[in-house]
């Protein structure tokens, strides 16, 4: 630590005005500074409280810029769509603003902007929110708009045509854009009839067919104070901000209790199987592997995000050196498990050049393969601390915290889960990360999904006998013609 | 320059993967973007904004901005070189881009590879971009490893030829050609922002090549292209760095004189000139994609980055095309329900800069159509100030978006880069707000009269293949 000890020396002397202008000693290149002692994360104190009909409140005061993060929670997103409208639970709140209240979508647009409010209202498989970013100056305005977009929302009829179309066109386009293809043969590949198999904003059946009632009877039985959670983060006083939140939450009625919100744990798959999506004259191919996954509440959490951030979740990982810094196949490669509360999928992922698809596949299977080896210490050193150490950056915004502190109320855990992150993760020991690694990337186990010239690219994947191969249109697979579900 | 996403153009190129991005498709977002905030009449006025700093030069040249911020224990090193696709030469486009993924290979103390695995060690991400006017180069991470991303940063700027070696090179030229493959030519709509270009400024000038480079260019350049590219432009002197996060600022500074301390000086280049772009006509062009739905695009030349009207025009932008009230949202995807989104920019740039429009036609409609409703609502901007209510939605927007890009230290640092190169101080925050709330609904209507004229921009129709009857056709007689 010559370097650290030499500059704190420095600055004690640029406290007596002495100058060292051009004198610095030249620094020793001959090996990396090491990181000084660890700073421990100061997270804001996260205060727990609740309105008086019950509602779960997380209010987190952090003085950085003058904003405002208040963001609205409900358990049931799009897994809890009926079986013949996937994407109601995502309409639903795609609608929220578009009249509420006393006000026209126009008028609610009209106020937002003038507020400077950003509102942003959704729904994941887990979860709808509703979420508003404000200057802090004006949140006394803003809070009045956001009970109305959730309690009180009308659901104007021609509003929902517009939606309707724009949804429509939506997936109109979708035809244009490789990702959004293999995404949505990807679900039904994994999942079949699955929930899971859906795309959350649905299909074009669902919202040809969708009416007014679906969503009014959905709304009535979802956004209720029971399912709700409210969580608010920024320059805000937490006795103040309760205040505020009790007037616009406080007298919502809990409702019935709600229905659950995960769908049943999906069966994994079994054997190995090609879906070839062609899409003429493609620069490149989408390849999309994968598998199901663990749900959240797994104990192999954090062992399984150290494993897949050695094959694939970070610049050094081995699918990314592979793929991209060795045989520059690619701009880029990653895997990931996509955490839900129930059985969400893993993926191995990358755009690859069209006449090096049979190469890369290649490549993907040696990696999925060798991940199922002890790791060697200094890469697991490295992703440990990958994976712990950048764990603050994910504290910077206030949208950030609140995301986070979400999480925390819809996957139930644990309050002290931020302080212990880092250590859990750096626990994680070689044993640990070859049994889950194991368990979870089975290469002879998994579908794989590929969108690309269809006529420069079978052959290619024929020649390496992966497992049968399915060719579809992009309509079949993204209006859901013909076969579906054939696993 | 505007502080919303510049999305249609922005050609910022980034070395990393997306390794965030999310593949697994999230819920649909907002199909009209969801305004960024600013102020309102009769809301409370914002606080001044405060960003304290510490600036000074180190004996090489190297321009130096330390800023604290202990929100968090991170920090951000931003560094910028003073060099852009605009530098380059014809025949040898994307050398800057490609020098933005060749910085990561390694130098003379960093063995290839080791960049990222060191970083990844300490916790740290990192990554570039490129845009015409400058390379960026960023490391966020735990405080308490300062030091690794300052010898990391200046032993590549120190000492990098020493070790470039043409398989290096000729590696990231294959990723290079991959990253244009899946951002542009396998994107909908990916050639139009090049073509664009091409269009408005004219061959010659700085801007009119693309920032990634043309596949013949990125195999044509040799090692010694690249290496007397690096020669010319990546000296301390032509290159700025802040650091924004957890630290004391005269222990940072100690840190960057240390390290700094044994960069070469290296040439300062000449300042760039271009005779000023001017569009001459109006021109219309087509172009077949592989998409469903026609694309109208319009753009012209504008005022460069904090030059008069550059600040009028990112309101005018807002007016046209921020929220649902907005005038082409409204008539186009409200009213009139013929086109499926509308955006508006200001892309602000050193040299100069291009107001964009762009409109996604629906199902059925041709960009005729929908071009004749653009033109009335510019004939209508031009011919009756925006109202007090348009304004101040789009100054409010304005200012939150603002406070918004405050938040995060490595896009705090970023903006200190930019204000420091373009408007001469790294504080210049407040200035900028400022120079939109001086504006009023008279300075918008005046703007757009004189900078969107319409005998002089570039009208383009993405149209799907084999569909030209889609274009946008000229239209005939009028009150054009």
């Amino acid at each position: 630590m010559r370097v650290r000890s030499l500059s704190r020396i420095l600055a004690a002397a640029a406290l007596f005005g002495l100058s060292f202008e051009g004198a610095a000693e030249p620094p020793d290149r001959s090996k990396p500074p090491q990181p000084g002692p660890a700073i421990p994360l100061r997270l804001p104190e996260t205060s727990r409280l609740k309105l008086s009909n019950g509602i779960p409140v997380f209010l987190v005061e952090r003085h950085k810029v003058p904003l405002a993060q208040v963001l609205v929670v409900l358990r049931g997103g799009a897994s809890t769509d009926p079986a013949n409208r996937p994407g109601l639970a995502s309409l639903t709140a795609d609608l929220l603003d578009r009249g509420a209240g006393a006000r026209s979508a126009l008028e609610i647009s009209d106020l937002a902007d003038t507020l400077g409010a950003s509102v942003a209202a959704g729904a994941g498989w887990d979860t709808s929110s509703v979420g508003i970013n404000v200057p802090v100056a004006r949140l006394s305005d803003a809070m009045p708009l956001l009970s109305d977009l959730v309690r009180n929302p009308t659901f104007p009829s021609e509003e929902l045509e517009r939606v309707r179309q724009e949804r429509l066109t939506e997936m109109v386009q979708w035809k244009d854009d490789p990702a959004e293809i293999a995404a949505t043969a990807f679900a039904r590949a994994v999942y079949g009839t699955h929930p899971y198999g859906r795309r959350p904003e649905g299909n074009p059946a669902s919202m040809r067919s969708v009416t007014r009632e679906d969503v009014l009877r959905y709304h009535a039985a979802r956004y209720t104070a029971g399912a709700a959670a409210i969580v608010a983060v920024g320059d805000l006083r937490a006795t103040e901000m309760l205040a505020r939140l009790e007037r616009a939450f406080g007298s919502w009625s809990a409702g019935s209790t709600p229905p659950a919100s995960a769908p049943p744990a999906a069966p994994q798959l079994s054997g190995r199987r090609v879906v070839l999506v062609d899409k003429p004259d493609a620069p490149q191919s989408q390849i999309w592997i994968g598998r199901v996954g663990p749900p959240r509440s797994t104990p192999d959490y954090f062992a399984l995000f150290v494993s897949n951030t050695i094959l694939g979740g970070s610049f050094t990982s081995r699918l990314n050196h592979n793929l991209r810094e060795t045989k520059g196949y690619s701009y880029g490669a990653f895997s990931q498990f996509d955490y839900r509360l129930s059985t969400g999928p893993f993926l191995a992922s990358a755009a690859v050049q069209t006449d090096k698809t049979g190469p890369a596949l290649t490549e993907f299977f040696r990696e999925l393969e060798g991940i199922r080896e002890e790791v060697p210490a200094e890469e697991l050193a490295r992703a440990r601390n990958y994976t712990a150490l950048r764990y603050p950056a994910g504290f910077e915004t206030d949208a950030q915290v609140a995301g986070r502190v979400s999480d925390q109320f819809v996957y139930g855990l644990p309050d002290d889960y931020f302080n212990t992150y880092v250590s859990r993760i750096q626990a994680v020991t070689a044993a640990e990360v070859r049994r889950v690694a194991q368990q979870w990337f089975d290469p002879r186990n998994c579908a794989i999904v590929i969108v690309g010239d269809r006529r420069r690219i079978e052959p290619q994947i024929a020649a390496l006998n992966l497992g049968p191969i399915t060719v579809r249109s992009i309509d079949e697979v993204l209006e859901s013609k013909g076969k579906s579900g054939t696993r | 320059m505007t502080l919303s996403p510049a999305l249609l153009l922005s050609l910022f190129a980034a070395a990393a993967p997306a390794l965030a991005q999310t593949a697994v498709p999230l819920p649909a977002p907002l199909s009209n973007a969801s305004p960024a905030g600013p102020p309102g009449s009769s809301a409370a006025a914002c606080p001044r904004i405060d960003v304290p700093y510490t600036q000074f030069q180190l004996a090489n040249g190297l321009n130096v901005i330390l800023h604290e911020d202990h929100t968090v224990p991170l920090v951000a090193v931003d560094l910028w070189f003073r060099v852009g696709s605009a530098r380059e030469k014809p025949g040898r486009t994307g050398l800057a881009h490609l020098f933005e993924h060749i910085l990561f290979e390694g130098s003379s103390h960093v063995k290839p590879g080791e960049f990222d695995k060191l970083l990844e060690g300490v916790g740290g991400d990192n990554n570039g971009s490129t845009n015409n006017d400058r390379t960026n180069y960023y490391e966020v991470l735990p405080a308490n490893a300062l030091d690794l991303a300052l010898f990391l940063e200046s032993d590549r700027m120190g000492f990098l030829l020493d070790v470039l070696s043409p398989a290096r090179v000729d590696q990231q030229r294959d990723v290079v050609k991959n990253e244009r493959r899946e951002r542009i030519e396998n994107q909908p709509y990916g050639m139009a922002s090049i073509r664009i270009e091409e269009e408005i400024f004219p061959a010659g000038h700085p801007y009119h090549s693309p920032v990634i480079g043309s596949m013949e260019d990125l195999t044509a350049a040799t090692h010694d292209d690249v290496a007397a590219f690096f020669r010319s432009f990546y000296s301390p002197a032509n290159a700025s760095v802040v650091v924004s996060g957890d630290f004391q600022t005269e222990d940072a500074r100690r840190k960057i004189e240390t390290w700094f301390s044994d960069v070469a000086a290296g040439p300062r280049p000449p300042v760039l000139a271009a005779a000023p772009a001017v569009l001459a006509a109006e021109k219309r062009v087509t172009l077949e994609d592989r998409v469903q739905l026609p694309r109208l695009y319009m753009a012209w030349i504008t005022p460069a980055q904090f030059h008069p009207g550059d600040e009028a025009l990112d309101l005018l932008s807002s007016v046209l095309a921020s929220g649902k009230n907005s005038r082409l949202y409204k008539r186009l995807v409200y009213d009139l329900q013929i086109a499926q989104d509308v955006s508006a920019v200001q892309d602000s740039r050193a040299l100069a800069s291009m107001f964009l429009i762009a409109v996604t036609a629906r199902e059925g409609h041709t960009l005729t159509e929908i071009e004749r409703v653009v033109q009335e609502e510019l004939d209508r901007v031009k011919r009756e100030p925006p109202s007090a209510r348009e304004l101040e939605r789009a100054l409010n927007q304005y200012e939150a978006g603002f406070y918004r890009a405050l938040e995060r230290n490595r896009d705090k640092a970023d903006l200190m880069n930019a204000y420091d190169m373009e408007a001469g101080r790294p504080d210049y925050f407040n200035e900028d707000l400022a120079r939109h709330r001086a504006l009023d609904g008279r300075d918008v209507q005046s703007i757009a009269r004189r900078q969107l004229p319409n005998d002089a921009r570039v009208v383009l129709s993405v149209v799907p293949t084999g569909k030209t009857a889609l274009a946008a056709s000229r239209p005939k007689g009028g009150s054009r």
